[in-house]
């Protein structure tokens, strides 16, 4: 098989990559709703951990029968991050701002909402209890990282009396990598992708951020990643993702998968 | 003792206009022909839980004209896009939303199962959904130091409507791992369950059943609905139509392809 030229990747193999070097060592990351990105990145760490014969992290996909050992129903992915035994989770935002609000409900007033998102989904809870939240949101605009969201799903930071073991540690876009300082309360460019500039960054982010001296380029996936992704990541996503495995990885939807 | 198995429509005669009904997850066995049946009836005025979560089920309940109220974390139809008819009637103003996040609706079914007023939660403090919930209260933990924790009323729904893979003549349902449907009959006043067949034998007596098994005691009624999720999925039994996913989104983005998608796979069976 000829081997994937690095330079040739999707931007969600890039960001699955980005994401994947963001978990680190974990010994349970959990994924939530409507997040394939995450959900490659976590599968990606576990099978990285099985190649070099490391202690692999338990995966917890939402919505899986393969990749879950959840046997307490839907209630025990918060009960366990309770626990504290959930060590990554992943949000979004129809909305994120400086402060690492995110905002799943409506732009808008509440009551009359301009636009309307799905929801909070746990966010409201896990946000506060995992340690290292991973933001994500693949669209990098002025409509998405706003001054101020007009809902706060789930604060970025909460005053010191509040329990409050978890919180957000980066932001990933299609654009760049921000981390994020919790003393601060701001997040800070911490590279920007391949193909991407920062005056592009600053131009297309509604909220101030810090930035180091020299901002370096993205790592690129290497070869070896490429091809983990491609050829062992990518059929198990297709249980859960199954429109995101054939877009981005050519998967066939099973066929028990297809039909009802 | 006589069978508590029953046609549909006779098992769903305790959802009635108003009712307070409680619905689970996508994953979890959506009673979705049960659903097509209550919409055919013309059920009015329902204050629909989903726990935590809901897809096309509650799409389509609100496109129909079922809902006033609904109460859940989320409602999208997953990979098929957003929920076409939730997302109008919210920006209409045309049901009344309570946004909750998934913790805390199981906090509250899991405080009526217990018979008590409430359950604590951490998280939630300086979010926005406190601001909108005057029923969900933060107070300093009596155990603690200066420690605000929040506070969720028990809810208590009318009716639980689920859908399993079997059920036996006295009403035992087998859930499998998806234990969140074991609570939501343990809160609702009464339970009703559509299932893909009848166990010929008591699950209570086969320990490799019983440890998954709703007890008959929490059941009101079982109906027999074959592929009674679809085109939602059944945990080990079958996927997700996806073909069928992605016409509903796309008919359901106007109220005339709405009201094609009711006569095509709705009412079509009343006709029929």
């Amino acid at each position: 098989m000829p081997s994937a030229r690095p330079e040739e990747f999707h931007d969600e193999e890039l960001l699955a990559d980005v994401i994947c070097r963001l978990i680190g060592d974990a010994r349970h990351i959990a994924v939530g709703a409507a997040s394939p990105i995450p959900a490659t990145a976590a599968l990606l760490a576990r099978e990285r951990a099985n190649l070099r014969n490391t202690a692999k992290p338990y995966v917890s996909l939402l919505g899986s029968r393969a990749h879950s050992f959840f046997t307490d129903g839907s209630r025990e992915l918060f009960d366990c991050a309770g626990q504290g035994r959930v060590d990554v989770f992943f949000l979004s935002g129809g909305q994120i701002d400086g402060e690492g609000n995110i905002n799943l409900v409506s732009v808008g007033d509440y009551e009359k909402p301009k636009a309307r998102f799905p929801g909070s989904f746990g966010s409201a809870y896990l946000y506060y209890v995992v340690p290292r939240v991973i933001l994500f949101r693949s669209e990098h605009s002025r409509r998405t990282l706003v001054p101020k969201v007009d809902f706060i799903s789930a604060p970025g930071g909460s005053p010191d009396n509040v329990v409050r073991p978890g919180g957000p540690i980066a932001l990933v876009t299609n654009r760049c990598l921000f981390d994020f300082d919790r003393a601060q309360r701001r997040f800070r460019l911490a590279s920007v992708h391949p193909g991407h500039s920062i005056e592009e960054v600053v131009e297309n982010t509604g909220f101030a951020f810090d930035r180091l001296p020299q901002v370096p380029v993205t790592r690129a996936p290497s070869a070896d990643t490429l091809r983990l992704m491609r050829n062992v990541v990518a059929p198990l996503l297709a249980e859960v993702y199954p429109e995101f495995a054939r877009r981005v990885f050519g998967v066939a939807v099973p066929l028990s998968q297809a039909h009802a | 003792m006589t069978s508590i198995v029953r046609n549909v429509d006779e098992a769903l005669a305790p959802i009635t206009d108003g009712c307070l009904l409680a619905v689970p997850r996508e994953t979890s066995g959506v009673a979705m022909a049960a659903t097509r049946a209550l919409i055919r009836r013309g059920v009015k005025r329902l204050h629909l839980v989903a726990l935590p979560t809901s897809t096309l089920q509650a799409d389509l309940l609100i496109g129909a004209g079922a809902l006033e109220t609904l109460e859940t974390s989320a409602v999208s139809l997953g990979e098929f896009g957003p929920a076409p008819r939730f997302t109008a009637a919210i920006l209409a103003g045309a049901i009344r939303m309570r946004d909750a996040t998934c913790p805390a609706l199981h906090a509250q079914f899991q405080a009526s199962e217990k018979g008590v007023p409430f359950m604590p939660l951490r998280g939630l403090i300086g979010s926005d959904l406190m601001a909108h919930r005057p029923d969900w209260k933060i107070i300093d933990n009596p155990f603690g130091n200066h420690d605000p924790v929040a506070l969720l009323p028990a809810l208590k729904p009318d009716v639980a409507l689920f859908h399993a893979p079997l059920g036996d003549r006295d009403g035992n349902v087998y859930i499998g791992t998806q234990r969140e449907l074991v609570t939501m009959a343990h809160a609702a006043a009464r339970t009703i369950v559509t299932v893909e067949e009848i166990h010929e034998t008591d699950l209570l007596r086969d320990p490799l059943f019983a440890a998954g098994t709703l007890p008959g005691f929490y059941v009101d009624a079982v109906a027999i609905e074959r592929r009674g999720a679809w085109p939602l999925p059944l945990p080990d039994r079958y996927g997700i139509d996806a073909a069928h996913m992605s016409e509903y989104g796309q008919l359901a983005a106007t109220p005339e392809g709405f009201t094609q998608y009711l006569e095509r796979y709705v009412y079509a069976k009343r006709a029929a």
